[in-house]
């Protein structure tokens, strides 16, 4: 079978998976015993008023009508309204997913990292001080919940040092503000900033004329020529750097992510800021995900670096670096990815318990804060939500495991 | 069943059985702690009623014990939000931890294994749909489907049990799919299938007692699995209730007092939570690498 073909079954095989997983998530909210409105309402609303409830939002026609809208809807991205205000669950689903997506991305990229770090050394001291060591933090970190590493981090490093924020994506500082251009100006005005950057350009300058006398070019006339240009250019720029270096305002929402924001803006004080927010959420979910990685490595490569071409790269000479890293975590690597599709269900998991444990405004907390109000479409909206990332998360690992390893698509 | 009538007496076998683990590698080492540290919190809370200095779920607060003191001598926890101390809460507070996984792995037991051998045995359509079932379940994020099902069920233990078993009933079922496939095409199954054993038979017979291993292993990681999305559950508001000492939920309400440095709170019912999930853990490593002794070379 050729890629596209297996692309094409693999998407078409999604399909009744996610229509199932759609099916489910619609009976545990509709037909288990109790009534969403009655539990909305805690039963201390008058019959009417839940009567009102059911009508404007649709749950008091036959169940396969109310099933059939919920298919057609989703499928026009609608996921119901609110029974808190009536207002449409998507649009606050749709705002809240680039924080949990920031989140994810660097906790994965924080699992990944530690996991294959400490992996392969394990794996390359086997039954040593340290391949134990490494070991038991594998196993540790799988044991602890997620809030309470969360909990422990902020107390340490927010409560009691006050060297992170606590949580929160945004300082008062930094408040995000969508689509509108910044003016603030930095403090000053414009002359202190030139004069600021001036020690820049005469570095670009003094650059240029190193890399002149290198080539043999005397500095007059021909090497001025391209002296002063680089003076001014390296002035120019570096004033207009630190015009948005120093100034802090609102933040520019494009893509969500904060830090991606702030790169795009070219503003190293709201990355840092945005960073610093990031830290403590990542590091805790980063730290428990580790877990997995480190023992899925460890144990791969320990087969891995028996097998004979690895015995062979290290008869030829190669470097020790070399073998481990481009021969054999290369083809130990397949499971860890496999691994990746696995874990990012638990990673959204972890994510609902961190978010709320650093009131990271994203999706878990959008969940968990529905829940406290009872807001049971909602509930179902966030939900189906979060099925259909993880079911398009591994779609596209499935298919890059087959790109990856041909023997998949057979 | 005639096998085991040359069963040692229980206790007799049990405790050299525990002391020869140690001779078996880190593997044995694994087992042994981790079974030292599940049993004493099992003993724990077990006699807690008997050993706890002062009441759990004391309230109002009297002038004995102030409002969220730090770790003294009259209270070497201290005390939380509400005075109680939580030595006490500590001791007595794995009941409902140990409950709710007890019962959900029970659950999980009974639901996945009959459906997951049967399915798998006579194929066919009935083992597609079972499938396509589990595999949408798997790879669902099982915290989200344990807090629906739990949000819609309302507090209590055996709801969150209930809620906690559907999100892991399918590793059972993958897992004892996965055997069965193969312990089907083995030389023995074959061989009782030719002198006309009933597929009854076989299942219980030859295929079950061969499953049974890996899935004592499923059973113990999902132990811990089961005891982190309970605490889960709990901490996003969907525990068993206020006035039971939980660790979970004292952690919830802990969480609450963060910002004013009350490190104690949380702490040990912290670490009671991670210790609890590690025992059973250590057992599941353990276990599973003294099965599969592919790394022992």
């Amino acid at each position: 079978m050729g890629l596209r073909s297996y692309i094409i079954t693999r998407v078409l095989l999604t399909i009744p998976m996610i229509l199932l997983l759609l099916s489910i998530v619609f009976l545990v909210v509709r037909v288990m015993p109790g009534d969403p409105v009655a539990l909305h309402f805690e039963r201390r609303a008058s019959e009417e008023s839940m009567n009102e409830m059911r009508s404007r939002l649709g749950l008091d026609k036959p169940l396969h009508i109310q099933y059939f809208e919920y298919l057609v809807g989703l499928l026009n991205g609608d996921f119901g309204r609110s029974m808190q205000d009536y207002s449409p669950v998507g649009e606050q689903i749709f705002s809240a997913f680039p924080a949990t997506l920031e989140l994810a991305i660097f906790s994965v990229f924080i699992a990944i990292t530690a996991g294959i770090l400490l992996g392969v050394r394990a794996s390359r001291l086997y039954n040593s001080l340290q391949d134990h060591c490494i070991r038991a933090f594998g196993i540790i970190a799988y044991a602890i919940p997620v809030f309470f590493l969360g909990m422990v981090f902020q107390l340490i490093f927010a409560v009691e040092l006050g060297w992170l924020p606590t949580g929160l994506r945004t300082r008062p500082t930094m408040e995000p503000y969508g689509l509108t251009l910044n003016l603030n100006y930095p403090a000053g005005g414009l002359v202190p900033i030139l004069l600021w950057a001036l020690p820049a350009g005469l570095i670009c300058c003094v650059l240029c004329f190193i890399v002149l006398k290198r080539r043999n070019i005397k500095f007059w006339p021909k090497g001025f020529l391209f002296c002063l240009p680089a003076f001014l250019a390296g002035w120019i720029v570096w004033t207009f750097a630190s015009w948005h270096f120093m100034s802090v305002g609102v933040l520019h929402i494009s893509t969500g992510l904060f830090t991606i924001d702030s790169l795009l803006e070219g503003n190293v004080v709201k990355f840092v800021e945005a960073l610093k927010g990031l830290c403590l959420p990542s590091l805790t979910l980063g730290i428990v995900l580790s877990g997995v990685f480190i023992r899925l490595t460890r144990n791969n490569m320990l087969e891995t670096l028996r097998v004979d071409y690895v015995t062979a790269a290290r008869a030829r000479g190669l470097r020790e670096r070399t073998v481990v890293y481009g021969y054999a975590l290369r083809n130990a690597f397949l499971p860890i990815l496999t691994m990746m599709g696995l874990q990012f269900a638990t990673l959204l998991g972890g994510a609902i318990l961190t978010e709320t444990t650093f009131s990271w405004p994203g999706l878990g907390r959008y969940l968990v804060s529905r829940i406290n109000y009872r807001d049971y479409t909602a509930i179902q909206g966030a939900v189906v939500y979060f099925g259909l990332i993880v079911a398009l998360v591994n779609l596209v690992v499935d298919i890059f495991y087959a790109y990856l390893d041909p023997r998949i698509r057979l | 069943m005639s096998r085991s009538k040359t069963k040692r007496p229980l206790l007799a076998g049990f405790l050299p059985g525990l002391a020869s683990l140690t001779k078996r590698g880190s593997a044995g080492w694994m087992i042994l702690i981790g079974a030292i540290i599940v049993s004493s919190i099992i003993i724990m809370t077990l006699i807690s009623p008997w050993i706890t200095p002062s009441d759990p779920t004391a309230t109002p607060p009297t002038i004995d014990n102030p409002l969220r003191s730090p770790p003294s001598w009259e209270f070497p926890m201290g005390t939380n939000k509400l005075g109680q101390d939580m030595l006490s809460r500590v001791l007595s507070g794995g009941a409902v931890m140990l409950q709710v996984a007890v019962l959900s792995v029970f659950l999980c037991f009974l639901l996945g294994v009959p459906i997951s051998l049967l399915a798998s045995y006579t194929g066919g359509i009935f083992e597609k749909v079972c499938s396509l079932i589990m595999d949408s379940l798997y790879a669902f994020p099982g915290l989200v489907l344990a807090i629906a099902i739990a949000a819609m069920m309302g507090r209590g233990v055996i709801n969150m049990a209930i809620s906690i078993a559907v999100v892991y009933v399918p590793s059972y079922f993958r897992l004892v799919r996965s055997q069965v496939l193969t312990i089907k095409e083995l030389p023995y199954t074959e061989a009782a299938k030719a002198t006309g054993a009933k597929g009854r038979t076989i299942l219980l017979r030859y295929i079950l007692p061969n499953v049974v291993p890996s899935i004592v292993v499923v059973a113990t990681v999902n132990f811990a699995d089961a005891i982190l999305t309970a605490a889960g559950l709990t901490f996003v508001g969907l525990g068993v209730g206020i006035d039971v000492p939980d660790w979970g939920w004292d952690l919830t309400k802990g969480f609450e007092l963060l910002p004013s440095g009350a490190w104690w709170v949380i702490t040990f019912p912290g670490i009671m939570i991670v210790l609890l999930a590690l025992g059973f853990t250590l057992i599941g490593e353990g276990l599973n690498e003294m099965l599969n002794p592919r790394l022992e070379q």
